[in-house]
């Protein structure tokens, strides 16, 4: 994944996690699916409890709300899988991320991202890159090498 | 176990040489500087083969044969001629001496582990 | 060995040689007629000739080789020795000094100048010996031809030393040999001398090597021996044909021969035509014949149909034959909900069709072991000299094919198998005689096909494992308890656990530790196991079972709440039910009865933590994991199921209850019971509860 905080602005998807919005970089995004079926695998760590098939290909299914310690109510009709590319052990994988809704590519500006937030956080800050702004929401820009590493 | 091979040549870099390639193919090798030493060494030791020159000081090659041969306990032992000569009159007298076989300088490794190999069987 | 070490040595020898030279001819000087000082200067050009001519120092060799010659003819009073010889001699000192040290920079008209003068002398010309162009020996493969090789040694060879089984070793060295010893010539026992050498050999040998070739191997023995080499006409013949080709049979004796009903080589040799060695020679070489004829048929065949295609393409197509599998089991399911008969047919040519893709594919990626195998024969070599240990290494199976994944890993293991085998196993010559054990140390690898799995084995004739020294070891890293009763397979086994070492001392090769739990590792992620066995005294025996692919399976699909489980059908034994009487899940151990054999299960919904109650009738599952059976108890037995394997994420590698995952008919993914990692899950707990 490349970093997206070197470049002046960055092409952004941003999505929501209960009521939360999150981006990740655009260029490491494959595809959005709808919802399929979810193997549970037994034992497995609850960020990625799950493997779905993508058209013959199997890949983990990881739920960033674990990892941010929100609830997880059911999937409902705006639920997104959002399929990535990302390194692991040096070679890149494919991973599908759980999302509640997707809302659209968007730049994200360097200058409109703070480096620490420490405005009284809830989130363990390992797991944040940094905190953007657009309007008057705040984005979460996740830290992926971090909390894939964890 | 490894064999032992007797190694008698007045040249320091041709005992190097069959030394060196020998130890290699996991052989033993006992070295004698001339024909003389190389009677005594050949006493001293049990040996599987000897490999000698044939111009030396003190002892020659064909001398050195003669003693050999009539040591009892080197009947059927190999014994192998590294030499430069290579007309036949000299081989048919180290034959004759009771020379196994012979080996022409120049030669490299490989022919001598080869001619080692087919003599010890 | 190093060549500059060598040109190094050579370079101070003559440095010395030349000094001793130089010393002579300035004695010989004053005293022209002392042989002493004539023989040492010619000793001192002779050597530095030879050793030049070996160390690459050619252009030293070739200019000395005349210099030696006019000193050896003074040695023989062939010419005498006068002051201009002498004053060529010393200055030749120079020019051999700049030759060896600089023969870029010395200059040839200086050593042309010195040479046509010294010719002038000896009368011999300059023109540089021919012996001292090495030519390397060119190495082309020509076609096979079949020669008849005879040869019948002197009398004296043996004790000249001459070695009949080196000759043959020569002759094997060149193709493949059928030999007959022929034993005419040895007289009755009280006339033998037990040093003459009476027997003959007949090969015939099939090599691509030319005829000088052959004779080479003969050349110190070519003149005192009766050798005969002639090509035979590669067709069969006939065993009259044959006698009569090699000249031991006159045609009219065979001819009178046929006449008779009885087997011609019998009626030959009771008519005194010819000895039962000459006919077991030419039987011999009629089968010889037979064998190549027949070898090189089928070569010609397999080289007409083979062809070469790139690593990936092959992987690329084992991809796309598994996403066929897939489709074809999504197209299966489907048309079983259905009730179109046309369609049930087609769906079943297709299964038929896809399913013999799927087995060309697999058979495509395979490749014969033997290219591992031959890796082996060196290693074994470098290890005995290493050890001091004498070892012959035997391979058999090297036909047998496998996946080219599996063999590209099995290298490192194999390799600690056999230093294992050969550090610990083997023992050492003198204990082995103490033994009354051959003092070489055998050691067998062999690859076996068993089904749809491949044993690959290596069997030592060693010491055989220590089972107290394991058991002693095993106690003190509290790998098991004092209590502990072990089978002999479970003992043996602990050698793969990590740490786990018994060598009393560290050795280089092994005995670190390191290195078996490796084996076992590389082994169970290829979905194989390691079988161990071992008879004290006379060896030890590991066996790698391995599957024959690594892409595709055969699997039963089972259920367990609402998650579908592949188990591979190679561990599976039987299904039974589990009845109301054994299913009592508090009541510690669990076993089951079948057929008086005491099994132990376990619930699959335990292990997979399921939260939903057991279902009615569940079924057990009966696996065999390394000789043990357990029993896994699920909620459904769905059948057969054809398993393409995907590999786990990396994100699941703490997950060890499964070795993969596969796609069913629907699109779902079901995962692969990793059945060895879930027998383990079974049986620790128990030997903890005994341990503490």
């Amino acid at each position: 994944m490349t970093t997206a905080n070197d470049n002046a602005s960055f092409e952004a998807l941003t999505f929501g996690l209960q009521g939360e919005i999150f981006a990740l970089d655009a260029n490491c995004v494959r595809e959005i699916l709808d919802v399929i079926q979810i193997t549970q695998v037994p034992g497995a760590d609850q960020f990625v409890g799950g493997l779905i098939n993508v058209r013959g290909r199997v890949m983990p299914l990881a739920d960033l709300r674990v990892k941010f310690g929100m609830d997880r109510p059911p999937n409902g009709d705006d639920s997104r899988i959002i399929v990535i590319e990302i390194d692991l052990n040096d070679t890149p994988h494919l991973v599908g991320l759980l999302a509640d809704k997707v809302f659209e590519v968007t730049e994200i500006r360097d200058s409109s991202i703070e480096e620490t937030p420490d405005l009284g956080m809830k989130w363990h800050p390992e797991f944040i890159k940094g905190i953007g702004k657009r309007g008057k929401d705040f984005i979460i820009i996740p830290n992926f090498d971090r909390i894939f590493a964890a | 176990m490894a064999k032992t091979i007797l190694s008698v040549d007045d040249s320091s870099s041709m005992r190097q040489m069959v030394k060196m390639t020998l130890c290699d193919a996991g052989f033993s090798v006992i070295e004698a500087v001339d024909g003389k030493d190389g009677l005594e060494k050949a006493k001293a030791n049990p040996v599987n083969l000897v490999l000698t020159d044939l111009n030396m000081p003190n002892m020659d090659g064909l001398a050195l044969i003669k003693e050999l041969r009539k040591l009892p306990t080197f009947a059927g032992i190999p014994i192998v001629f590294l030499t430069t000569e290579s007309d036949d009159s000299k081989k048919a007298e180290a034959k004759g001496n009771g020379a196994t076989a012979w080996i022409v300088k120049p030669f490299r490794p490989e022919q001598l582990l080869t001619v080692v190999k087919r003599v010890l069987g | 060995m190093s060549a500059a070490e060598l040109a190094n040595t050579f370079r101070e020898e003559s440095a010395d040689l030349l000094v001793k030279l130089e010393d002579a001819l300035l004695g010989l000087e004053s005293a022209t007629d002392d042989k002493d000082l004539v023989d040492t200067a010619f000793r001192a050009l002779h050597t530095i000739k030879g050793s030049g001519s070996m160390f690459g120092f050619e252009a030293v060799a070739g200019f000395t080789h005349h210099l030696e010659n006019a000193f050896d003819k003074v040695r023989k009073g062939e010419i005498s020795l006068n002051s201009e010889l002498i004053g060529l001699a010393l200055g030749a000192i120079d020019h051999i000094k700049a030759l060896i040290e600089n023969p870029e920079v010395a200059s040839s008209t200086t050593g042309d100048t010195i040479l046509a003068k010294v010719s002038a002398i000896t009368g011999q010309s300059a023109a540089a010996p021919a012996v001292f162009k090495t030519a390397a020996a060119s190495v082309r493969p020509n076609e096979d031809a079949t020669w008849r090789v005879r040869f019948q040694l002197a009398e004296n060879s043996l004790y000249m030393g001459t070695n009949p089984l080196g000759l043959l070793l020569g002759l094997q060295e060149l193709g493949i040999c059928t030999v007959v010893p022929q034993t005419d010539k040895i007289p009755v026992l009280e006339a033998i001398a037990p040093t003459t050498l009476y027997m003959g050999w007949d090969v015939v040998l099939t090599t691509p090597r030319p005829r000088s070739a052959i004779e080479d191997v003969f050349m110190f023995v070519m003149d005192d021996a009766q050798i005969s080499i002639e090509p035979v006409v590669a067709k069969e013949h006939r065993l009259g044909e044959i006698l009569i080709k090699r000249g031991d049979a006159p045609p009219e004796a065979v001819n009178t021969a046929m006449e008779h009903i009885q087997r011609l080589g019998t009626v030959l040799v009771k008519d005194g035509v010819v000895s039962e060695g000459q006919v077991q020679a030419a039987l011999a070489e009629q089968q010889h014949v037979r064998a190549e004829a027949n070898k090189a048929q089928a070569l010609a065949q397999t080289q007409a149909s083979s062809i070469r295609v790139p690593a990936e393409r092959l992987d690329s197509l084992m991809d796309q034959v598994g996403e066929l599998v897939i489709a074809q089991a999504h197209l299966k399911q489907l048309v079983a909900e259905m009730d179109d008969s046309p369609i049930k047919s087609v769906s079943e040519e297709i299964e038929r069709l896809s399913n013999c893709l799927r087995d060309t594919t697999m058979s495509i990626r395979t490749v014969p072991i033997g290219t591992l195998f031959s890796r082996f024969k060196r290693l074994v070599r470098d290890i005995s000299q290493e050890l001091g240990k004498d070892v012959n290494l035997v391979t058999t199976g090297e036909e047998t094919e496998l996946d080219k994944t599996v063999i590209e890993r099995l290298n490192d293991p194999l390799v600690h198998i056999v230093r294992n085998s050969m550090d610990h196993g083997i023992e050492t010559p003198d204990n082995r005689a103490k033994a009354g054990k051959d003092r070489q140390g055998h050691l067998h690898l062999s690859a076996i096909h068993s089904g749809a799995q491949v044993f690959i084995r290596v069997r030592d004739d060693g010491k055989g494992l220590d089972r107290d020294r394991i058991r002693a070891k095993a106690l003190e890293n509290g790998l098991i308890g004092e209590e502990d009763k072990l089978t002999d397979q479970d003992l043996y086994q602990l050698i793969f656990a990590p740490g786990f070492s018994t060598a009393k001392e560290v050795t280089s090769l092994s005995g670190r530790g390191v290195g078996m739990d490796v084996v076992k590792r590389t082994i169970e992620s290829l979905r194989g196991s390691v079988e161990v066995n071992s008879f004290p005294g006379h060896g030890t025996e590991i066996t790698l079972h391995l599957p024959l692919t690594l892409a595709i399976i055969d699997g039963i699909l089972v259920r367990v709440s609402v998650g579908y489980y592949v188990i591979p059908l190679s561990a599976v034994e039987e299904f039974v039910d589990l009845t109301a009487d054994e299913d009592k899940p508090n009541s510690g151990r669990s076993f089951l009865n079948i057929r008086g054999e005491l099994v132990p299960f376990i619930r699959l919904r335990e292990i997979f933590n399921t939260q939903d109650p057991a279902e009615l009738h569940q079924k057990v599952v009966i696996v065999s994991e390394t000789g043990r059976r357990l029993g896994l108890v699920v909620d459904q037995v769905l059948g057969e199921h054809q398993t393409v394997i995907k590999s786990m994420s990396p994100l699941h590698a703490n997950v060890q209850t499964f070795s993969g995952a596969t796609i069913l008919g629907d699109g779902s993914v079901a995962l692969i019971l990793d059945v060895a990692e879930v027998a383990q899950m079974g049986h620790v707990p128990e030997i903890d509860r005994e341990a503490s």
